[in-house]
């Protein structure tokens, strides 16, 4: 992957830099030695590692204004950090870059149970802000895997999603406002507690763009009643092409289900030693959670096997208690750390129509063996959110290399029948190069116009998401 | 003018930009009121834009040219069991009679979202792909036919709502949802504003996923409607639920007959004519906002839970300096009030800075949005 060559006059500048960004927040709010500035040289995509020229973490909305105002004085890129826990490189600084770290700010701001919504400061993990509402019943909906650990800040940043998202939509929908910090240090507020828009939806167009419009500091969010219940129903089948059809009869049926995770034979099975949930070994899986008073969850998993059933299911496990619940949920939890221990992995994240399932299952299948690389797949059926994990020997030279070609080719297979490069982890460095397989020409112009409106001088994470040769006008101007 | 494909209209916007006419874009016409006048007399119709050019029941997905009929689409999506979330609402009822019906472009135009907002979402949150031409005649495509999609910035949620002022939708796509089996509606007589809005959240804050919350004061009388939708045994279920919640309010009645949830769409509730307002507020703003206008204002719904507001008023009247500092936003629906909510002056720059890049030359729907 390659970055934009480091700015010389910016390096050359660092002193100076450094000495504004700590008179005007403090010496503890600045890290500038290289041995600290390394533990943020990378996020979760850890292939690819720079440490930053320094790391500023502002303890307040003001302090952010006065860190990007100095950033944006000095032509000093800047790269916005929540947790760290992209998978797409979101957070990847560069050498000519402060990486600005919103941590510090964690705070809820207000709850308010009468409107259903919370405001927190953005470095808040998406966990905790159930937390802070749980007791009272309300719980806050896009639960990304990394949840307990990724901030609300990195969540708006990707319009991170989970396996919840067929029913409660991903962060943009229970997105309600922001208060952001614009590049030259201006704080705005869009949307608010209503729900009615006067103007442009520019909230809409903030949500997701990877912390290239403005450093986000607070989000209003929509939190809901927690339902009275919910449980899953596993089923098992013989067959890819089976396994689909029948998601996609269940969803003809009328229900709404939660979640439907499915997952394919190599995914089983390295689930199934890792940890010992009881699988039966079939080559598709479907896992479907409902939710209700205990009554209606019997209902609707009922009408689930009956669909199922006429499938000729090898197998059909229905829930009746937390404890078979969470039984049918340990191995699906347990994918990634399952292939964790088998071997590295690449997690790709490529969206699909749901109809083109088994096609692009038994393509992934062929291609494995083309590259010579195993695959497996564990995927949110119900949107269409793929999943497939390359294993690859981090050790063993150019094995990356060759993986990082084999996920290319599975995007791109994704693209052509329909979906998407990336359904919920974001662009960043990871398929920034592979936009043009998605969007002809005008279509990326036509995004970046929007960057050149929020970011004329484009110093915010400007090497992310668009290809390097059609952002170098706009970054060196 | 009338396109009759998505390359005819690029042709029609590069030569409109070359030359600076101002163009009126129109879909069925039925919401021609809304927003600011647009001062032109060329007309682009999207009429000729038309037909579904996708469904797939078992993928919740459709997509549609923008000038399809409104009608057209919710009938293919009803003979397989779904919808679209959002209830979109109809305003030909309040701009008098046209000839035109209203399109699906439309709706994305002005995010005409309905009841069912509060819990499914507005037609920005169905929506997941757009094409559309913009000033310049470029054709730009953003989004696509699937749900999950975070490939690039999201113009998709841009062109909602933008009121043709950014480009020309030519086609657009949604995710749908499965049509519930049954609704009932928990209503409550005589109940002040205050007082329903804190029934209305005090449904909201149950488990019982309610998909609509409405109060109507109409000549003397009001009601307090919270529905219920989805599998006959379950709706039945939660109804008796919820209606020991209800009660606490007012004596509760239980009804599978409510036309509210159709009226409130169709704005059947305002008068014929003068000028109507809308005011979307945090919930428990509403019945105080409600007092700052109680000097002209008897009849309202508030829907959204109270998140709506929507009255006449007598001409002249400005709500705006009425109502004060509350964070609200407040529309002229009706009337010739400026039509839109004023943004703060850099939210205002951001727009403009936008629009000076979608449609440099100024000429779609001009003003419209102020």
């Amino acid at each position: 992957m390659e970055m934009p060559k480091p700015n010389s006059f910016v390096l050359a500048n660092k002193p100076k830099l450094i000495d504004r960004l700590i008179k005007a927040l403090g010496m503890d709010a600045v890290i500038s030695d290289i041995e600290e500035t390394r533990a943020y040289e990378c996020d979760a995509l850890t292939a690819y590692r720079c440490p930053p020229m320094a790391v500023v973490l502002p303890a307040s909305t003001q302090e952010v204004s006065l860190a990007l105002r100095i950033c944006y004085e000095e032509g000093v890129p800047v790269v916005p950090r929540g947790s760290g826990t992209s998978l797409a490189g979101g957070a990847l600084p560069t050498e000519d870059a402060i990486v600005l770290g919103v941590s510090r700010l964690n705070n809820v701001i207000e709850t308010d149970y009468e409107n259903r919504f919370i405001r927190v400061q953005s470095g808040r993990t998406n966990l905790s802000v159930t937390g802070a509402v749980e007791e009272e019943g309300f719980f806050y909906a896009p639960d990304p895997s990394s949840q307990l650990a990724c901030a609300i800040a990195g969540n708006i940043a990707m319009n991170s999603g989970g396996a919840h998202c067929l029913k409660y939509g991903v962060t943009t929908n229970n997105l309600l406002g922001v208060k952001m910090v614009m590049m030259n240090g201006e704080i705005v507020e869009i949307g608010g507690t209503q729900l009615g828009i006067s103007g442009l939806d520019l909230l809409g167009v903030i949500c997701g763009s990877e912390g290239q419009l403005g450093v986000v500091t607070e989000a209003t969010l929509r939190i809901l009643a927690k339902p009275q219940g919910a449980r899953p129903i596993l089923m098992g089948f013989d067959s890819n092409e089976v396994a689909g059809a029948c998601v996609s009869d269940i969803i003809e049926s009328g229900i709404l289900p939660v979640a439907i995770e499915f997952m394919d034979r190599p995914c089983i099975e390295a689930c199934e030693n890792f940890a010992k949930a009881g699988y039966p070994m079939v080559e598709a899986l479907l896992i479907v959670e409902v939710e209700g008073s205990d009554r209606e969850i019997d209902f609707q998993l009922a009408k689930i096997a009956e669909i199922a059933s006429a499938h000729n299911p090898v197998e059909l496990r229905e829930s009746k208690s937390t404890t078979e619940s969470a039984a049918i949920w340990a191995g699906r939890k347990a994918a990634f750390g399952a292939m964790g221990q088998i071997n590295d992995y690449m997690c790709l994240d490529g969206t699909i129509p749901v109809s083109q399932l088994p096609y692009v299952l038994k393509r992934i299948g062929e291609m494995s063996k083309e590259f010579g690389l195993d695959v497996a797949n564990v995927f949110h059926a119900g949107d269409g959110n793929m999943h497939p994990l390359i294993l690859f020997d981090a050790n063993k030279p150019g094995d990356l290399e060759v993986c990082e070609a084999f996920g290319a080719e599975i995007l791109k297979l994704c693209v052509e029948v329909g979906g998407c490069l990336t359904g919920e982890h974001g662009v960043g460095i990871e398929k920034r190069d592979l936009m043009h397989t998605q969007y002809a020409p005008a279509d990326l112009t036509a995004q970046m116009r929007v960057k050149d409106v929020f970011d004329p001088k484009w110093l915010l994470n400007p090497s992310k998401v668009f290809p390097l040769d059609v952002t170098e006008s706009h970054r060196l101007q | 003018m009338t396109p009759r494909n998505e390359g005819e209209l690029a042709g029609i916007l590069k030569d409109a930009a070359a030359q600076g006419t101002r163009l009126r874009i129109k879909g069925g016409g039925t919401r021609t009121g809304l927003g600011n006048q647009v001062t032109s007399n060329t007309v682009v119709e999207a009429s000729a834009l038309e037909g579904i050019s996708l469904y797939e029941p078992g993928a919740l997905t459709i997509v549609a040219k923008a000038g399809t009929p409104l009608s057209e689409i919710e009938n293919t999506l009803s003979e397989a069991g779904q919808m679209l979330p959002f209830e979109p609402t109809d305003h030909s009822g309040l701009f008098g009679h046209t000839d035109g019906v209203p399109t699906i472009g439309g709706v994305v135009a002005v995010n005409a979202s309905g009841p069912r907002r509060l819990q499914a979402g507005a037609c920005r949150d169905a929506l997941i792909g757009v094409r559309f031409v913009d000033g310049t005649g470029e054709i730009i495509k953003n989004g696509g036919r699937v749900m999950k999609n975070v490939t690039g910035y999201d113009l998709v949620k841009l062109m909602a709502g933008s009121y043709g002022t950014l480009g020309v939708l030519t086609e657009v796509s949604f995710k749908v949802l499965p049509k519930p089996e049954t609704a009932v509606t928990l209503q409550i007589e005589g109940l002040d504003s205050k007082k329903a809005q804190s029934a209305m959240s005090a449904a909201m804050k149950t488990p019982f996923d309610v998909t609509g919350a409405a109060h109507v004061q109409s000549n003397g009388n009001s009601t307090t409607s919270v529905r219920l939708e989805g599998f006959h045994a379950s709706v039945t279920y939660r109804a008796r639920e919820l209606k020991s919640v209800m009660d606490r309010f007012g004596r509760t009645e239980v009804t599978d007959q409510a036309d509210i949830w159709q009226r409130l769409r169709r704005f059947s509730y305002m008068p014929d004519s003068g000028e109507i307002w809308q005011i979307s507020a945090k919930p428990t703003d509403s019945p105080t906002i409600l007092d700052r206008v109680s000097a002209y204002v008897a009849d309202y719904t508030m829907d959204w839970s109270g998140g709506l507001l929507t009255f006449s008023v007598p001409q002249g009247r400005d709500v705006r300096a009425d109502i004060g500092g509350y964070p609200a936003q407040v529309v002229c629906l009706r009337g010739n009030a400026r039509a839109f909510h004023e943004q703060p002056l850099p939210l205002a720059q951001i727009e403009a800075g936008l629009r000076g890049k979608f449609d440099p030359s100024n000429i779609l729907n001009p003003g419209i949005m102020g």
